[in-house]
């Protein structure tokens, strides 16, 4: 008898929830349940799609390298904010409950007053992208660097090693597997953080598509560009583990 | 002359003293150990040497030199072989090379050239999570090695491995010692184990710890198998146990 692995049994059930969830949808608005301008049918949303694919595709670019640029600002920021505050206890002290104000402050609420700073460019949008992914880096680096065995790092120490090659070869090394979880959330929060960032005004974009197709109560629209991002968001994070399980192959078995 | 010399050395933490006036040298190719009890200082002396922490009196000199509170002198294994899982076999015994400053070709080249003595000849490029116990040991034991060539510290090295394996481990560390011109300061709690390995054992009791005995162990190396069976063992162990229930 072939076993199946848990992985792909799995996989199955997720599957036919997706497809229950579908069929229910479908189900709904077929039988004129729900009116189809409210709701349609998953059908139209697949039409839709289609039809408004070169439209999505290049607002998406444009969301997309907002996504990127911020959440390389953000890694970058989120890196350096822990190894300061990883090498100076001062600045672990002041900065650390500075850092999760800035995440109590809802991106919605703080994006409207980037737009009157910095106008309807890439500039505020990049900055609200920055400013939400830098957190889970800055966080889970920092983990990393503090949970460092203090035992390994003695053992470097009485070998002589300064504080860079500590950092090198345990603190580093050791924090990449929370740097790769914080880069996951992160992905997901550059691309949500570019659409909402947009809604506020600008003159491309996902969300900026999304304002459009709502003043225009065009809903299979709607579900169409919602059902994208949450494709790249899952692509992105997809992305992530791809990367981290090529740079971390130590811990395949 | 002795390679390593301690000297009258003590060190208390918050008032309470750990080791009282505690001075031992160690010979060439001599294998020396501290027996005790937990907390009778044992880690305290080996950071003191490592030159990790400073003693409050006493200084430590390596061929002569005082290395008092100088890392980087001394390397040292613990029971925790510290093998770093992200770093292959290979980089992480050249680890202490790179510390050193030599470019890493060179430090794989060189380490590589004692794995086979080492007996890890084609562990080189795995993880160290998938080596046994016994052979992570002795990848710790080799990155010691090539820190500082004529002199280790090992702390408990073998008490987490199985009985046969930790037997096995033995002979071959007697065996490598012998090759290399290793002299080795060695702490445990493992009274057999010290009696097999040792030269001399250095009994550590009471607190503050202090050594209040040396046992010379008059049996020339290579030991054979059944040494650790012979009356001559028992009589040695018989000695040390007595001596240390009169001095608990």
């Amino acid at each position: 008898m072939i076993k199946k692995s848990p992985s792909i049994i799995n996989k199955l059930w997720s599957c036919s929830a997706v497809f229950l969830l579908l069929a229910f949808w479908l189900c709904i608005t077929s039988t004129g349940l729900i009116d189809a301008y409210m709701l349609p049918s998953p059908l139209q949303v697949g039409k839709a799609f289609v039809t408004e694919f070169p439209a999505l595709m290049e607002h998406s670019l444009i969301s997309l390298s907002e996504a990127f640029a911020g959440l390389a600002l953000g890694i970058f920021l989120g890196f350096a904010i822990a190894v300061a505050m990883d090498r100076f206890d001062i600045l672990y002290q002041a900065l650390y409950p500075l850092v999760i104000l800035t995440q109590t402050v809802p991106a919605v609420a703080v994006a409207p007053l980037l737009v009157l700073w910095f106008g309807y460019e890439m500039t505020p949008k990049i900055i609200l992208i920055v400013i939400t992914t830098f957190f889970p880096i800055a966080i889970g680096l920092l983990s990393g660097f503090k949970s460092a065995d203090p035992d390994a790092v003695n053992l470097l120490r009485a070998m002589g090693a300064t504080r860079w090659q500590i950092f090198r070869y345990i603190k580093f090394p050791g924090a990449m597997g929370q740097f790769f979880s914080g880069l996951r959330i992160s992905a997901s929060y550059a691309v949500v953080g570019a659409v909402i960032s947009e809604w506020l005004g600008g003159f491309g974009g996902l969300g900026v598509y999304m304002t459009r197709v709502k003043k225009a109560f065009a809903f299979d629209k709607m579900f169409a560009v919602i059902f994208l991002i949450s494709v790249i968001s899952l692509v992105l994070m997809k992305a992530v583990d791809i990367l981290h399980r090529l740079s971390m192959p130590w811990e395949q078995n | 002359m002795a390679v390593l010399e301690v000297k009258e050395v003590s060190k208390s933490f918050n008032g309470q003293e750990i080791i009282h006036q505690i001075s031992l040298s160690l010979k060439e190719g001599e294998l020396v150990s501290l027996l005790g009890i937990s907390g009778s200082g044992k880690t305290t002396l080996f950071n003191i040497i490592a030159g990790l922490s400073l003693p409050d009196e006493g200084k430590v000199f390596l061929n002569g030199a005082e290395i008092t509170g100088r890392p980087g002198q001394v390397s040292y294994m613990l029971q925790k072989d510290l093998l770093l899982p992200y770093r292959t076999v290979i980089d992480n015994v050249s680890l202490p090379l790179l510390i050193k400053g030599m470019k890493k070709n060179e430090a794989r080249q060189k380490a590589s050239d004692y794995f086979s003595q080492f007996g890890l000849e084609g562990t080189q490029k795995k993880y160290p999570s998938q080596l046994s116990g016994g052979m992570r040991q002795r990848a710790a034991l080799l990155r010691t090695y090539l820190f500082s060539e004529q002199i280790t510290l090992l702390d408990e090295p073998f008490s987490a491995l199985d009985m046969l394996t930790k037997r096995e481990i033995h002979q071959w560390y007697l065996r490598v010692m012998e090759q290399i011109k290793l002299s080795t300061l060695f702490v445990t709690h493992d009274i057999d184990e010290a009696i097999l390995l040792s030269d001399r054992i250095c009994l550590l009791t009471g607190k503050p710890g202090r050594i209040s005995q040396e046992i010379i162990i008059n049996k020339p190396k290579p030991r054979e198998k059944g040494f650790s069976l012979s009356h001559e063992f028992l009589h040695y162990k018989r000695q040390i146990i007595k001596y240390l229930e009169e001095n608990l």
